[in-house]
């Protein structure tokens, strides 16, 4: 086992604490997520730790309740995209001819939108509940997912032993999963630490703009929306999940490219 | 001695490697080597892959590819050490008084910038003479090195003339800064046969006129006994003999020289004809989807059952796309294709699990032959459950059978490929074709990767294999030598057409057509002066026609 470096071990560490607190939310948040404890945007105290936010709930409480929304959404949607995407690009890589021009081109139409607004435009019209912004989130960063997956995949399909697979007569299933899967994987893994950081950020745009998880459910971006007016009376309510979202961004980036790293075969440029 | 031009004294190079799933390690690649060269001779450099040649004749100029460091003895050109030399000496040094010439031209040249500027760049840069003189002395070299139009060939991009042609631009590139040493790295190996006398020859004859020095670095004798004056014999980073060319291809003192020399002197009898065909082509005619012309057009070759058939022919020719029209890949246009007795449906997809099962393929590049992320125990273990169901234990067993049937004892079953050598990739592929229990078995160049010791170990091997299984093989090639050493019936292709077709040893008589007549006098053969022959013979006979 080689040691581990230092960007790695502080990448673990933060996104190791923000997945227990999302985890185990219920058991280590002092207060409930709605409970109204205090006075508006009291300041730090034993009490509070980080005071209490626009309508008097407790901030470290609602930023643990906060968490675990965020990070559920996030992961499930970026495991809808991966699965989907990954998927649809290795088909789309084998099967080439008109199979692979259609999904390429159905991608291209989607990709030509920008995804926020999209995001937006759907949402205003469904009704917003989580498994509606799962999907949407899920769908539209799919087809990221699709580009890269199939990019890969074409690379390994001109490989004489995925020739050789079909020549043995294997079905399209096994040579997605057992001939190119293993060999697409590590860009795969690297690039779902990168999706799984911009989901956050959609997610937390979304709330920000009142579209996202509804009040009284906490997420870091509509505990930033809630507590947005106090930065002009120099309360830092909002800069607690601001800070939470930086963090985690930069703690998960660390970890997917120390994983990057350590699987690519790539050796001397990147190091490590 | 002022005659010495470069003195190589007990050099040690080492380097630093990354193998796959393990820390890295230093590796010594060279091992205290000592050489020297005289001006105006050539010595020739012969080894193995991994022997550290062009190892070597990089480090004569005191260069080494990314990694590698040069960490011991020294390297004297013109009596100074270049290892002493700062950056800016060996700057000055490098494209004037020591130029290169690497394997493959293609991949050496600008695309982008006409063939003149980049033949003249090294010459301008080091101030050695003026544009116009430069050009000048450039044309002159096109001429000596037997190129067309020298006058204007150097307008062209690299992209418009043929790749023996790029070669010897290169090699006018080296000599255009009026060098004292030029390092030839496997100028020919990457040329067909025929194009490779030519460019050889060239390169001999400006040798001579310019009267410059050189080191050959080659992995085939046969080729380095044309041109050099010594030769010395590398392996695993130390020399294992040195001497002159003569006594090197005569009477080699060691060992492992001896094997370098009788190396292709497999002896094959061919078998009799008049056994069923296992394999008929009939009138197969096949083209690219999108290309307006043929690859193949009306080719017709029969296959008797437990023989060998050798496809012949340089790039180009359509040997390929033949393995490829019976593999089903690409569907034929015209023409049937009969396989044991049973009529084979053109496309990949109308074809009987037994049809797939029944022919199997072997590639030129084991590596990517195989799944780098599979064990050699799921490689070969795979078509085992496909084919027949095995599982478990059972296949476990066959599979180590199969193992010891390509002489690869255990130890190797759960091994990945990045941890075999070249010609142990080549022959897990091999079990991996047993292993379908094939009567058929299509051979693309399959020993045209490894080292000629190796080869001739695979070989062996597809011989005894076929002795034993009775199964057939389609072998395409385009080495003469390894068409004798196994085949039973020889089809020379060219230009997508059989253009001889019969028994070997009716194929390799006389009375020859002009193609196979060019194709066999092009084979270089162990002795020195053959390629003078070679060449009177050619021009006697363009003169004759």
């Amino acid at each position: 086992m080689r040691r581990l470096p230092p960007a790695a071990l502080i990448g673990l560490v933060f996104t190791g604490l923000y997945f227990f607190g999302a985890i185990f939310a219920g058991l280590i948040a002092p207060y409930g997520m709605a409970e109204v404890v205090g006075d508006r945007w009291e300041p730090w105290s034993a009490a509070h730790p980080l005071g209490t936010d626009s309508i008097g709930r407790d901030l470290l409480s609602r930023m643990i309740w906060g968490g675990q929304t965020t990070i559920f959404v996030a992961t499930a949607a970026t495991l809808l995209s991966f699965t989907l995407g990954s998927v649809l690009g290795f088909v789309a890589a084998v099967r080439g001819g008109f199979v692979d021009q259609l999904l390429s081109r159905f991608v291209d139409l989607i990709m030509s939108i920008p995804s926020l607004i999209f995001a937006l435009a759907v949402l205003s019209v469904t009704p917003v509940t989580v498994p509606v912004l799962i999907l949407v989130m899920g769908l539209l960063d799919s087809t990221r997912v699709f580009r890269l997956a199939r990019a890969v995949a074409v690379d390994v399909t001109v490989m004489d032993f995925v020739e050789a697979a079909k020549l043995r007569g294997e079905r399209t299933g096994w040579i997605i999963f057992r001939e190119i899967l293993p060999n697409a994987l590590s860009p795969l893994i690297a690039e779902m630490g990168l999706r799984f950081i911009f989901m956050v950020l959609f997610i937390s745009t979304l709330s920000f703009l009142g579209l996202g998880v509804q009040p009284p459910l906490a997420d870091w971006g509509g505990i930033v929306k809630e507590n947005r007016e106090g930065i002009v009376w120099g309360v830092p309510a909002a800069l607690v999940p601001a800070f939470a979202i930086a963090t985690l961004a930069i703690s998960v980036n660390l970890v997917a490219d120390w994983i990057l790293n350590r699987t690519s075969s790539l050796k001397g440029g990147r190091g490590g | 001695m002022a005659d010495r031009l470069l003195e190589i004294e007990n050099l040690r190079i080492e380097a630093t490697a990354y193998p796959p799933g393990e820390p890295p390690r230093e590796v010594v690649l060279v091992k205290g080597v000592s050489l020297t060269l005289e001006r105006g001779k050539v010595l020739g450099l012969i080894g193995e892959s991994g022997a550290g040649k062009s190892t070597i004749g990089l480090a004569s100029m005191a260069y080494g590819r990314s990694g590698v460091r040069l960490t011991g003895g020294a390297v004297r050109l013109n009596g100074r050490d270049l290892m002493k030399e700062p950056a800016s000496g060996l700057r000055a040094l490098r494209g004037k008084e020591a130029t290169y010439v690497a394997q493959s031209a293609a991949a050496a040249f600008n695309p982008a910038k006409r063939l003149m500027e980049q033949v003249v760049e090294a010459a301008l840069a080091h101030g050695v003479a003026s544009r116009k003189e430069a050009e000048a002395r450039a044309v002159r070299l096109f001429g000596k090195l037997g190129l067309p139009e020298p006058e204007t060939i150097g307008r062209r991009y690299p992209h418009q003339v043929s790749g023996g042609q790029l070669q010897r631009v290169m090699t006018a590139m080296a000599l255009c800064p009026e060098p004292d040493l030029v390092i030839f790295d496997e100028p020919t190996t990457a040329l067909d046969v025929t194009t490779q006398i030519e460019v050889l020859a060239a390169i001999k004859e400006a040798i001579r006129d310019t009267g410059v020095a050189a080191l050959y670095i080659t992995h085939d004798l046969a080729v380095v006994a044309q041109v050099a004056d010594h030769i010395l014999v590398l392996r695993g980073g130390e020399a294992v003999e040195y001497g002159e060319t003569q006594q090197i291809i005569t009477a080699p003192r060691e060992e492992y020289t001896r094997a370098l020399v009788s190396v292709r002197s497999i002896e094959h009898e061919e078998k009799p004809e008049g056994a069923e065909p296992v394999l008929s082509v009939r009138g197969v005619t096949a083209r690219y989807r999108g290309t307006g012309f043929d690859v193949l057009s009306d080719v017709s070759v029969d296959l008797p059952a437990g023989q060998t058939l050798a496809v012949v022919g340089e790039s180009g020719s359509g040997k390929s796309t033949l393995a490829r029209v019976i593999t089903g890949l690409l569907p034929a246009r015209e023409g049937e294709i009969d396989f044991a007795g049973r009529r084979l449906s053109p496309a990949l997809a109308g074809r009987s699990r037994d049809d797939l099962r029944e022919i199997q393929m072997i590639y030129q590049m084991a590596d990517t032959a195989m799944n780098p992320r599979q064990t050699v125990g799921t490689i070969i273990g795979r078509p085992l459950s496909f084919y027949f169901g095995l599982r478990g234990e059972a296949r476990r067993r066959r599979v180590q059978e199969l193992l010891d049937q390509i002489e690869m004892g255990s130890g190797f079953i759960d091994r990945y490929p990045a941890e075999l050598s070249g010609g142990q990739k080549q022959r897990v592929c091999i079990a991996r074709a047993l292993a379908a229990k094939p009567r058929l078995i299509i051979c693309d160049e399959v020993t045209s990767a490894l080292d000629p010791l190796v080869a001739d170990g695979v070989l062996k091997l597809l011989l005894r294999l076929q002795a034993e299984e009775g199964v057939a093989y389609l072998f395409i090639t385009h080495d003469i030598a390894t068409v004798r050493a196994i085949a039973d019936r020889i089809a020379v292709m060219y230009r997508g057409r059989v253009q001889r077709y019969g028994p070997k040893s009716a194929v390799l008589s006389p009375p020859f057509d002009d193609y196979t007549d060019l194709l066999l006098a092009s084979v270089p053969e162990m002795r020195r002066g053959w390629l003078e022959e070679a060449l009177e013979r050619r021009r006697m006979e363009s003169a004759g026609n």
